[in-house]
């Protein structure tokens, strides 16, 4: 098998091409969680891995998600790199002890004695006709908690750059994996273990009248809105914040200051969502450069509604549109 | 009907309550030496624990848990382990800190409110002291599991309350535990009461070591007040564990002779009588006569340990006294390797407001 060969992946594929590249060069990465090993998991990010790496590497834990948050916090402080599953993140809140009270704190109360350089990695969103509990977007709970970063792929190439820059930062990283676009698009990834940057915004489009800011599956309508709006003659620029915590204020910032104006867009629900903490950056930082209000198209601010009105609930491309229109209109 | 399993959960002691052996005691009481260092390590734990009772009186210390009943129980920890096996503790665990490396000095600095008192040089591996209850026992397996994945002879040892054995935590490790054969131990300091709560409200189960058996784990409950049978049962679950041979659940039942911490007051919900019971069964002193009258120990030797003890505390807490606060910036400093782009601007500001120092 040519390791650096460039082919056609999908995002999940991109995310098992990852793994397996990082597990062939560091011996110390080992991957654990529910259903992994022998079956590959239940989106198969994890297929063939077992049979490379042995299941010393790949280990299918009981059904505990707090305990799997917890071994690998045991594993990482002896010098494991672990990139633990959860298979949904609808079942992460069982760990979310270990991950805030723990995870994120080890290097700071050892005063750097000790530390966790792991991966948590989940699905997460809505679109794919899942049962409840199988659909949330709750990234804002682990971007609230200091010492943790939060990671958000959107397309194959930048979910295999920063899953391998995720492994390799020696911190806690949260590398949540937007499921609707699992196989949605396939795009052309080199396997050559480069990774992306972290704590960077990636600007996929320039433009000038506004910027639209996203991450994770909304990007694929957020783009869509973005070619609708050129037809009628508003540039866009796109931005994928990638990094939702620690955040890239700077790229945000430059460009709102270009701009004057900012649509933010995601899945979550509005209340406390990522999207409070961007536009009030840009009021603190952009204020005498903003032509208008800085407007939020999310999720509502209630249960995730079962499959049959999900569609009701995501943030359409229409939706975008019309808000982009609306300051465009001020 | 078939018989799939049975089991049945020995108790051990060898000592009465006055320190007489009720026959033969087990290899462990042939090292005089290390039955002299245990009792010395056990009046030097108490030494400490009531000097530090003394300064959070003083406004000297911040909350602080007592340590007293504890002190055979942490000692055996600490002279069961190998300086290459991994303690991973809860809070109630300054005997087996002393004997792992810690200084009495990073001990009265992590109570004292500065975050450099988890700074452990001379047992870095030892995972710092866990506050949120049993959730130290995930990270037990994990480092468990990190040592069978590279097929070390070493073991974990994790301490945990009588309370802390009714969360999930310690049910979901215990499980891992048996169901990958990890090299663990976990040490069940039962002394009866969290917090208010008795152990009597905790489980239904006559005793917490038969956990262990629906975990796949031997379980075995031990006198924690009796030195004997807490360091032959830790001896032996650790050598079998170093072995490859799985892990174990020891409950060692004692009593806490003080306030769950310096903001609690026992005396609202337990009787005089039950802690004058307790006393009766204090464990130091029963080593103490033991020694008195194995002819190991005498007055002469008390009096000098006595002083030794108080000299070594005095002259720790004169250390942490005299420690200055970490500057305020240091609260961002170890908290990621690098310190992200994103915060510098908050650690500015830190530096910027206590330019002249601290608060």
């Amino acid at each position: 098998m040519s390791a650096s060969k460039s082919r056609d992946v999908t995002l999940v594929e991109a995310v098992n091409m990852a793994l397996a590249w990082e597990m062939e060069h560091d011996e110390s990465v080992v991957v654990l969680g529910e259903d992994i090993a022998t079956n590959g998991g239940v989106f198969r990010a994890t297929a063939g891995l077992k049979d490379r790496f042995g299941f010393k590497r790949v280990m299918d834990t009981p059904l505990a998600e707090n305990l799997i948050a917890g071994t690998a916090i045991g594993m990482a402080t002896q010098g494991l790199k672990p990139v633990a599953e959860f298979q949904f993140m609808g079942f992460i809140y069982s760990a979310m002890e270990q991950i805030v009270s723990h995870a994120s704190r080890m290097r700071n109360r050892t005063r750097g004695r000790l530390h966790c350089p792991l991966v948590y990695r989940a699905p997460f969103g809505g679109g794919i006709h899942a049962p409840e509990h199988h659909s949330e977007s709750t990234e804002a709970l682990f971007a609230h908690i200091p010492g943790l970063r939060v990671v958000i792929p959107s397309s194959p190439q930048r979910a295999y750059g920063l899953l391998l820059a995720a492994i390799r930062n020696p911190d806690p990283v949260i590398f949540l994996e937007p499921k609707r676009i699992y196989r949605a698009v396939t795009q052309s990834v080199e396997n050559n273990g480069d990774a992306l940057p972290l704590d960077t915004c990636f600007t996929l489009r320039e433009g000038s009248d506004l910027t639209l800011i996203s991450w994770g599956a909304s990007i694929m309508e957020t783009l869509e809105a973005a070619d609708l709006l050129a037809e009628q003659s508003v540039s866009c620029e796109v931005i994928d914040v990638g990094t939702i915590s620690p955040l890239d204020r700077e790229t945000l910032l430059c460009s709102v200051t270009k701009t004057g104006r900012a649509v933010i867009v995601h899945e979550a629900c509005r209340n406390g969502g990522v999207s409070a903490e961007i536009a009030a950056s840009i009021a603190e930082g952009a204020y005498l450069e903003l032509k208008a209000p800085v407007i939020r198209v999310t999720g509502y601010d209630t249960v995730m509604p079962y499959y049959r009105n999900e569609q009701a609930y995501l943030p359409q491309v229409e939706d975008i549109v019309e808000a982009a229109k609306r300051v465009i209109a001020l | 009907m078939r018989k799939l399993h049975e089991f049945s959960v020995d108790s051990v002691r060898y000592l009465d309550d006055h320190g007489a052996p009720f026959g033969e005691l087990p290899r462990q009481a042939e090292d005089t030496e290390r039955v002299l260092a245990a009792y010395r390590n056990m009046v030097l734990t108490r030494t400490f624990d009531s000097k530090a009772i003394a300064l959070q009186r003083t406004g000297k210390c911040g909350t602080y848990p007592s340590v007293l009943g504890h002190e055979v129980t942490g000692t055996a920890i600490g002279q069961s382990m190998a300086q290459s096996d991994v303690f991973v503790p809860y809070y109630r665990d300054q005997a087996t800190h002393i004997l792992r490396g810690v200084s009495l000095t990073e001990l009265l600095l992590y109570w004292g409110g500065d975050e450099r008192g988890s700074a452990w040089q001379n047992c870095p591996e030892d995972l710092p002291i866990s506050v949120p209850i049993a959730t130290q026992c995930c990270h037990a397996v994990g480092v468990a599991a990190a040592m069978r994945i590279r097929g070390e002879a070493r073991a974990v040892v994790c301490s945990i309350g009588d309370g802390g054995t009714s969360k999930g935590d310690f049910a979901e490790s215990i499980n891992l535990a048996g169901a990958w054969h990890l090299p663990v131990v976990f040490m069940v300091i039962n002394n009866q009461w969290a917090i208010s709560t008795p152990r009597s409200v905790q489980t239904g189960a006559k005793t917490i070591a038969q956990k262990a058996i629906g975990a796949g784990l031997p379980g075995h409950v031990v006198d924690g007040n009796d030195y004997f049978a807490v360091i032959e049962a830790l001896d032996h679950a650790l050598e079998r564990a170093r072995a490859g041979k799985g892990g174990a659940v020891i409950e060692a039942v004692t009593y806490r002779l003080g306030d769950h911490t310096t903001a609690d007051d026992a005396t609202r919900y337990r009787s005089t009588d039950d802690l004058k019971r307790a006393w009766e069964k204090d464990g130091l002193k029963r080593l103490q006569s033991y020694l008195h009258t194995a002819g190991l120990w005498n007055p002469d030797r008390e009096t000098r340990l006595q002083a030794e003890c108080k000299a070594k505390v005095n002259e720790a807490v004169e250390a942490y006294l005299a420690t200055e606060p970490e500057p305020p910036t240091a609260m961002m400093d170890t908290l990621f390797e690098t310190l992200p782009d994103a915060l510098k601007p908050q650690r500015d500001r830190i530096a910027d407001k206590y330019r002249g120092g601290g608060l």
